[in-house]
């Protein structure tokens, strides 16, 4: 009597592949590098005369940090905590101190005139400060530009910055530009 | 027409799961593509700042890596405790980094040539110092979109 060869059962092999998914799936890592974007100022050329950016010196604050890892913003010293509500209130010169920035009314696309802050806040290291405080006060600053740029968003669409769509942000953008220098290292070595 | 079957006689067929293995090699597929495995080795240990304001980064086919941290500890011996830089798979110098933008510009197309990203991706515990060489160097190879990797706080 000629036996059938029996069917191989196929049923685990859904187990098998699940099992190889799930190992797949946990060693997958989706990390998403985040961080803090900047753009680098070019480097003047050798033989060019370096023109000086003439800014008004009102119009600068400058955040020192040095080896001690100690804050100072303009002339006082700061703690991390409070970078944020000086910056903010040195940007928006709300009643218009003349030594806090001037404001330059300029036409944005969509918005109509609009005093722009000509604002510029000039970040200065030493050699010795260690990199975490330096992205600490980079952060505080980035967080203090947003706040601005949240209250102008609330107050002009209603909405947060975040939550507008992108031909709004570009506008809130060139309403409240994100100016952060960071200073040439001959500066650096100055402050030794 | 008109005729109908009385109910309760036949049972509801099971449903059939011999595609279910098909579906699973399916997704089995996508991400056993969609994994990528570290390409480079770390040699040196890196604990990223912690920061609140972080943006996500792009494009990472076109960003290129700076790790700055001191070596790992099986390396410590050979290289001490310094910070260095590691590019690609080795440590190098800040005169190399001129080398290393330029063989990574080369592999991007002319129309993402500058959408450039260079992370850097810095210990918290690194002196300024070398970051400053570091960015000064980018600057001199006009490599100026920059990003500080950063650790959601």
């Amino acid at each position: 009597m000629a036996k059938k060869t029996p069917e191989i059962n196929a049923s685990s092999q859904a187990d098998i592949a699940f099992l190889l998914l799930v190992f797949f799936l946990i060693t997958t890592t989706m990390d998403v590098d985040k961080g803090l974007q900047r753009k680098l100022p070019p480097m003047p050329e050798e033989n060019q005369q370096q023109d000086e950016v003439k800014i008004n010196r009102r119009n600068i604050v400058v955040v020192k940090i040095n080896a001690q890892d100690r804050i100072m913003v303009g002339s006082k010293p700061t703690d991390v905590s409070e970078i944020k509500d000086q910056i903010v209130e040195f940007l928006t010169n709300p009643n218009d101190d003349p030594n806090k920035p001037e404001k330059e009314v300029k036409f944005i696309k969509g918005l109509g005139n609009y005093a722009v802050s000509k604002g510029v806040v000039s970040l200065q290291n030493d050699k010795g400060t260690l990199y975490n405080t330096y992205i600490q006060v980079q952060n505080e600053i980035v967080r203090a530009i947003n706040e601005i740029r949240d209250q102008f968003s609330t107050q002009h669409y209603g909405k947060k910055f975040a939550q507008l769509d992108e031909d709004h942000q570009k506008i809130v953008k060139e309403a409240v530009p994100q100016n952060i220098s960071e200073a040439e290292p001959k500066d650096v070595k100055a402050k030794k | 027409m008109g005729r109908f079957r009385k109910s309760g006689k036949k049972v509801a067929p099971a449903i059939s799961t011999a595609s279910l293995p098909d579906i699973v090699f399916m997704l089995l597929f996508f991400f056993m593509i969609s994994t990528s495995f570290r390409q480079t080795d770390k040699l040196v240990q890196v604990k990223l700042p912690g920061a609140t304001e972080n943006v996500k980064l792009e494009r990472k086919d076109l960003t290129s890596y700076i790790y700055i941290g001191s070596p790992i500890p099986s390396k410590q011996a050979q290289y001490g405790t310094d910070s260095r830089i590691q590019l690609n798979d080795s440590y190098r110098t800040i005169n190399e980094i001129r080398d290393f933008i330029a063989s990574e510009r080369e592999s991007l197309s002319e129309q993402d040539k500058a959408e450039m990203t260079v992370a850097i991706k810095a210990d918290e515990n690194v002196r300024m110092g070398i970051i400053t060489d570091v960015k000064q160097e980018l600057r001199r190879c006009s490599a100026l979109k920059i990003m500080y990797v950063a650790r959601q706080k």
